[in-house]
């Protein structure tokens, strides 16, 4: 044996160690399908359905406009109707056509102007108008119903100044919508699916593949080399953090070039935030992979404990603040949902550093905790 | 033939329920799933966290606000006093809104003329900054109309009535609830007989069964059958929760929802097929089903309106048996439909179900060895 | 104490196990694989450790790479306490675990390439190193290709390859040979014995092939977690010196006679071997024609050299109190002796794409006859096996199984049947009783027929006591037990059995065996594949494949007469075996 410095001999065995760890997780990737599946052909289904096919936003809403007797009052109103880009008014002649169109759910709402509208109007008597939507999709129809009243307060102005008469309401509102002036929810929805987007690669793809590495016996040939357990954790970390990256830059990219969501805030804070949350999200994978040491098991946990709960509770579509106070406790333990928030803050609203900074925090928290207890319990035991 | 496929059903029960980890798929997910979005799953907003600016010191602001602070919508975190507090305060999600209210709007209104408020809405989430605006208009109207018959001024003349239908109180819950049972009932019955005959060949007990004189027909029988049963007991429970535990009203006929559910579960049992003929591994076989059903989830209409999707989305839609089976749920629960109104939902699902059934039962016969 | 080399291991031993306890907990229960297991492994030797499934050798083998601890007991290589520094451990032994893992989405050369990265290869001593082990293995030639694209042999070599990048002082090889056919098992052994010889490594194997035994210097023989002895193989074969005799009767058939001879007086084994029957007689007991078959003249008894599994079966019988298996009671078909052929098969093939699995062969089947498909890994017995049984439909030919056409009435075939696959494949989680029930329904018994059957069933292979338990907990010979009994429920015409006793104990495989000569003898065709030669030994007649094609065709006698030689006197079924495949390639590789 020649005299050589051991620490160095190790250091150099240790990068000789990692370099063909590294490559063999690469050579994996890029000849399974399923690797390539879940990290580029899925986020860009997840990317295109959501950017193009959820929408929260009402548009040409067919509306039943039911007017019993026609006059200039009421040719202004339909008008009014007519000329939002929010609605397709449809014209129904009896009220009993209109609600039997609603029940059929070839309207969303009917406005019902009734016969004697125009003459109350003048003579100062009260001239209800009557409005029904239909309210299975509660969501849906609070949203319709303030369309409805929004053009009706516009014709209401419109209408008083034509009469030369004072505006008849009190109060007028004035609302100015920030960082979002459009009200656009695919704005919102995109840079949410980021979270989910790296959930899946970190979490699901890295639990399927350790758990494959267990059920195919290579787990047991990797643990009788002299590969420390860290280098295998690093082994697998490394690989995969790339490919999320990877699955990050696509998903800005399209974000911004072809959703047109504004990134207001800088890319570094972008990649720094994104760094906790992808080595939470890979520790939580392999650690799913330690306990589950089948790919089917794996696979299942995966998407209870952490795909789920970023698509439901971490704030991507439905508001934290409004789930009772027991799932709000539970969303304070996901990830997921101090990524989103500064994901939407970094895209909408630009670098917010106590948004930033409180919630980098609490995903640094999650990281290292979760990577110490893969660390611990990662041995190269069979057991 | 029948008593072969009947031992084969019974088989497939057994087994189904003896393995540890088919009853995880089984149970914890649905359950899982139920709690998380009976719950969790909603646009309703409660406790809007809101700021006031209050510059003016009349009665009529104090009035206005008074309606703010004693809704159960919004809660008001504070109080501020320079235009520059605001910033900080909505950048950081502190608070969703701000109220401002110039320094003259209590003059304004007893001058009898309009006083404005400005409304500073977080944009970030969109939908809750919408949903926000309708609650802030709806007190907007209920105050205009009770400051001038307090004041005594003339009643404006046109009012708008607002109802909603088959919900009156707008409850999310009422909307997402019936849908959660179309969810689980297609990821359960998809799961089940997905995975059978992967987990067969997995054991290598399928080769075992290809070796008795089943004909494939019978095999495809025997592993559709459970995934049925399983897919209405299934289903069946969670209209019952639905029902009793979340209080969503059921009004049209039963019938009529078990039509639907026959169906739909036909369809989703003919892809559970298809993938289960491809599928070597459990593991294909669970990607296989999750590739499949989130984009048909998200296309459904389970959250959002396919209404709002652009033309060739919704066109897509049409393909989706859990489109037409949302509406029937929705229909009988809320607006109490009955059989002979849902025809137009029927025949595509059964039509999609046929076909999906056809096209399984050819895969399989393809596929076997 | 901290220095590894004086941490109680001796330095002249390669291997020490003292006390060693392991035991596991499932589903409730408390196994126990390792009892207090204690043994030395003397460096430069290939050690053997030898038993039946469940017998604790992978457990053993575990413990010493590290991979898992003992509850109790110590255990050193190559003088270092595994228990306190196992890296170091895994530093010094290259280890193939029993499905070794190599990654098949790799190429034979990646994984090389993984290994030695992982092993601390340098750069400079690749080339080199690689050379020797592809010359070794043979794998030269496919540096390039897949691992999944390999032949279960070929992967077995690269596994060895990849173990043996960086030379190990002790080698741990956990069943090398498992699902190996005869030719790539030999040319295994070989590379074996060249790593101790130029390399001077320490080899510790493991198999549940007996014959196998015979190729180790030293052998430990386990049994359900226990040691039952250590020594040289012929220490052991020399316990049961002169007491193993062969038994030849001209006039008898070989199946009867061997069921005659168990039940004499004095015998503790009785096989088939070729055309005779080898016995093992009691310690004491001679081997007397008079005493062994009274009635029955020209009986001629000659001694015979002990094998290895000779004094196996005698420690077995020791420890378990004799099992003599009552005939089994077969109210199957009616037994009659026609002589027609049940099975013929004209002019088969099969395409997978362009490639022909099988090429076109031809052979029949008559009835009663137990009848062997043998063949090299990737020769084509498996497709012609699974075809038959109606699992793989044909490309070309005609099948006629049981008087029915394939092609036209696969199902009516498939009624005729019985199957019982190499993997145990009933449902684990039914009841033995729930498996025998769905079994004999799916047959299309029903009624008080069906309730008989499964009482038969239950009664004749001895699980009664055991109907309510799921049987994927049932021990291995069991299992199997089940298997047949499953597969015999509707009394079928013919049973196909595709190696069917690979890794139970050898008690267990005689009273296997033993049910399948009833079978046979009361009218039951039987078509067996094997790699295993000892089965081979029980079939009346057999095929050999080779590349699609069928090489040879006989009695198991006429097979090896053909290569009785100068040098081999008696040639094994393995030698026949390798002799025929290795000249139909030599043919091939010259043409």
């Amino acid at each position: 044996m020649s005299k050589v410095d051991p620490r160095k001999a190790f250091r150099h065995g240790f990068a000789m160690r990692m370099r063909g760890m590294i490559r063999k997780e690469f050579l994996q990737i890029r000849r399974d399908p399923s690797s390539i599946a879940i990290a580029f052909v899925l986020p860009l289904v997840l990317l295109l359905i959501f950017g193009y096919g959820v929408s929260l936003d009402a548009q040409h809403v067919p509306v039943a406009i039911v007017v019993e007797a026609p006059s200039p009052a009421t040719r202004s109103l339909t008008a009014a109707f007519g000329n939002s880009p929010y609605f397709r008014p449809v014209d129904f002649s009896s009220i009993q056509e209109a609600e039997d169109a609603l029940k059929r759910r070839l309207v969303d709402g009917i406005v019902w102007v009734r016969s004697d509208f125009a003459e109350n109007l003048l003579s100062g008597e009260t001239a209800p108008v009557g409005v029904v939507v239909n309210g299975v999709d509660a969501n849906n129809a609070r949203i319709i119903s303030g369309y409805i009243q929004g053009a009706w307060l516009t014709w209401l102005e419109q209408y008083a100044r034509d009469q030369g008469r004072p505006l008849s309401s009190a109060v007028s509102l004035e609302h100015r919508v920030w960082f979002n002036p459009g009200v656009r929810s695919r704005d919102y929805l995109v840079p949410g699916l980021i979270a989910v987007i790296m959930t899946l690669i970190g979490a699901l793809l890295t639990a399927l593949v350790v758990a494959r590495e267990w059920e195919r016996g290579t787990m047991e040939a990797l643990m009788v080399t002299p590969v420390a357990a860290r280098e295998i954790l690093i082994g697998k970390i490394v690989p995969y953090f790339f490919l999320g990256m990877g699955g990050l830059i696509l998903s800005v990219v399209m974000a911004v070039w072809l959703f047109d969501v504004p990134l207001r805030g800088s890319l570094w804070v972008l990649f720094l935030a994104s760094t906790l949350f992808l080595m939470t999200a890979l520790a939580m994978g392999l650690l799913i992979s330690t306990v589950a040491r089948n790919q089917f098991v794996a696979g299942q946990v995966a998407i209870l404990s952490t795909f789920l709960p970023a698509f439901i509770l971490s704030g991507f579509i439905f508001d934290i603040g409004s789930m009772p106070a027991v799932i709000r406790g539970v969303t304070h333990i996901i990830a997921a949902r101090y990524y989103v928030a500064i994901l939407q803050t970094v895209f909408l609203a630009g670098d917010v550093w106590n948004v930033i900074v409180y919630n980098g925090l609490a995903l640094a928290v999650m990281t290292v905790f979760f990577l110490s207890i893969v660390k611990k319990r990662t041995r190269k035991r069979l057991q | 033939m029948w008593r072969r496929v009947l031992a084969l059903t019974m088989k497939e029960f057994l087994a189904l329920l003896k393995d540890k980890r088919s009853r995880m798929v089984i149970i914890v997910p649905p359950l899982m799933q139920l709690i998380v979005f009976g719950y969790a799953a909603t646009f309703d907003l409660n406790d809007v966290p809101y700021a006031v600016y209050n510059e003016d010191s009349g009665g009529a602001a104090r009035e206005l606000l008074a309606r703010f602070s004693g809704s159960s919508s919004f809660k008001l975190v504070a109080q501020l006093d320079h235009e520059s507090q605001i910033a900080p305060l909505i950048n950081s999600r502190k608070i969703l809104m701000v109220l401002r209210i110039g320094r003259d709007f209590s003059k304004e209104l007893l001058l009898q003329r309009t006083g404005s408020v400005q409304v500073i809405i977080d944009g970030r989430n969109s939908n809750t900054a919408l949903v926000a605006l309708g609650y802030i208009r709806t007190i907007f109207v209920d105050f205009n109309r009770a400051w001038s018959e307090t004041q005594g001024l003339r009643r404006s003349h046109a009012q708008l009535e607002v109802r909603a239908w088959f919900n009156d109180n707008l409850e999310s819950r009422w909307f997402i609830v019936p849908g959660i049972v179309g969810l689980l009932t297609l990821v359960v019955a998809l799961l089940v007989t997905a995975l059978s005959v992967a987990r067969e060949r997995e054991a290598g007990t399928f080769d075992q069964l290809l070796v008795t004189p089943l004909r494939p027909v019978e095999i495809l029988l025997g592993k559709a059958l459970p995934g049925f049963i399983i897919g209405m007991v299934e289903a069946s429970l969670i209209i019952a929760i639905a029902v009793f535990w979340f209080q969503v009203p059921l009004r049209g006929s039963l019938p009529a929802l078990y039509t639907g559910l026959f169906f739909f579960l036909l369809s989703g049992i003919g892809v559970g097929l298809m993938i289960s003929s491809l599928a070597v591994t459990q593991q294909q076989g669970l990607v296989g089903a999750f590739l499949f059903l989130v984009p048909s989830i998200i296309l459904s209409g389970f959250a959002t309106p396919i209404a709002n999707m652009p033309p060739f989305m919704q066109d897509l839609t049409r393909l989706n048996p859990m489109r037409y089976f949302l509406i029937i749920l929705r229909e009988v629960f809320l607006q109490g439909a009955s059989i002979e109104s849902l025809w137009s939902q029927f025949w595509p699902m059964a039509a999609i179900g046929v076909v999906n059934l056809v096209f399984a039962s050819w895969l399989f016969r393809h596929r076997l060895y | 104490m901290d220095r590894p080399e004086i941490d109680g291991g001796r330095a002249d031993i390669a291997v020490e196990v003292t006390n060693a306890v392991k035991t596991f907990r499932r589903a409730g229960r408390t196994i126990t694989a390792l009892d207090r297991v204690s043994f030395l492994v003397h460096p430069g030797t290939v050690t053997g450790l030898i038993g039946p499934d469940a017998a604790g050798k992978t457990t053993l083998m575990r413990l010493l790479a590290g991979l898992l601890l003992p509850d109790t007991g110590s255990l050193h290589v190559l003088a270092v306490d595994v228990l306190r520094h196992p890296l170091k451990v895994q530093g010094t032994i290259g280890y193939m675990p029993q499905r070794f893992g190599l990654y098949e989405d790799l190429t034979v050369k990646e994984n090389l390439d993984l290994y030695a990265d992982l092993q601390g290869v340098p750069m400079q001593e690749r080339p080199e190193r690689y050379g020797e082990l592809m010359k070794m293995t043979g794998l030269g030639g496919f540096t390039r290709r897949l691992a999944r694209d390999l032949s279960g042999g070929m992967k077995q070599k690269l596994g060895l390859a990849c173990t043996l990048v960086r030379a190990p002082r002790l080698l741990l090889l956990d069943e090398p040979t498992v699902g190996v056919d005869p030719v790539s098992r030999r040319e295994l052994w070989s590379i074996v014995y060249r790593l101790v010889e130029q390399e001077a490594m320490t080899v510790l194997l493991s198999t549940s092939y007996l014959d196998e035994a015979e190729r180790c210097q030293e052998v430990i023989l386990m049994h359900e977690g226990r040691l039952l002895g250590q020594g040289s193989p012929k220490s052991f074969s020399s316990q049961v010196e002169g007491r193993t005799y062969r038994v030849h009767v001209p006039t008898m058939d070989k199946r009867a006679l061997q069921q005659r001879l168990e039940r004499a007086p004095g015998v503790i084994d009785a096989v088939i071997q070729g055309g005779d029957v080898r016995v093992v007689m009691k310690e004491g007991v001679d081997a007397d024609s008079r005493q062994l078959l009274p009635d029955i003249a020209g009986v001629c008894v000659s001694p015979v050299e002990p094998r290895f599994e000779d004094s196996f079966i005698v420690l077995l019988r020791q420890e378990s109190d004799l099992r003599t298996t009552a005939s089994l009671d077969l109210n199957a078909v009616g037994a009659s002796g026609r002589q027609e052929d049940v099975i013929i098969v004209n002019e088969l093939k099969r395409r997978f794409g362009d490639f022909y699995a099988v090429k076109g062969i031809s052979f029949t089947v008559r009835q009663g006859e137990v009848f062997g498909l043998l063949g090299a890994n990737g020769a084509g017995k498996s497709t012609t096996f699974r075809m038959l049984c109606g699992l793989l439909p044909l490309s070309e030919g005609k099948v006629q199984v049981a008087g029915q056409d394939l092609r036209r009435a696969a199902a009516r075939a498939r009624s005729h049947i019985g199957y019982m696959a190499q993997k145990f494949s009933l449902y684990g989680d039914l009841s033995v009783h729930e498996n025998l029930h769905f079994f004999s329904r799916i047959y299309g018994l029903h009624g008080k027929h069906q309730r008989n059957r499964v009482a038969w069933a239950l009664q004749e292979f001895e699980l009664s006591p055991f109907a309510d338990a799921p049987c994927g907990q049932l021990p291995l010979g069991y299992k199997q037990r089940l298997a047949l009994a499953a597969a015999l429920m509707h009394s079928p015409e013919i049973l196909f059995l595709d190696e069917p006793t690979s890794g139970v104990d050898p008690l267990a495989r005689r009273e296997f065996w033993h049910r399948i000569n009833d079978l046979a003898e009361g009218g039951v065709t039987v078509l067996v594949t094997t790699h295993f030669m000892e089965e081979a030994e029980y079939c009346d007649r057999l095929v050999i494949m080779s590349e699609g094609l069928i090489l040879a065709e006989g009695t198991p006698e006429e097979m090896k007469e053909r290569f009785r030689t100068a040098e081999q006197p008696e040639p094994s079924m393995e030698d026949a075996f390798i002799a025929l495949i290795e000249g139909a390639e030599g043919v091939r590789s010259v043409s």
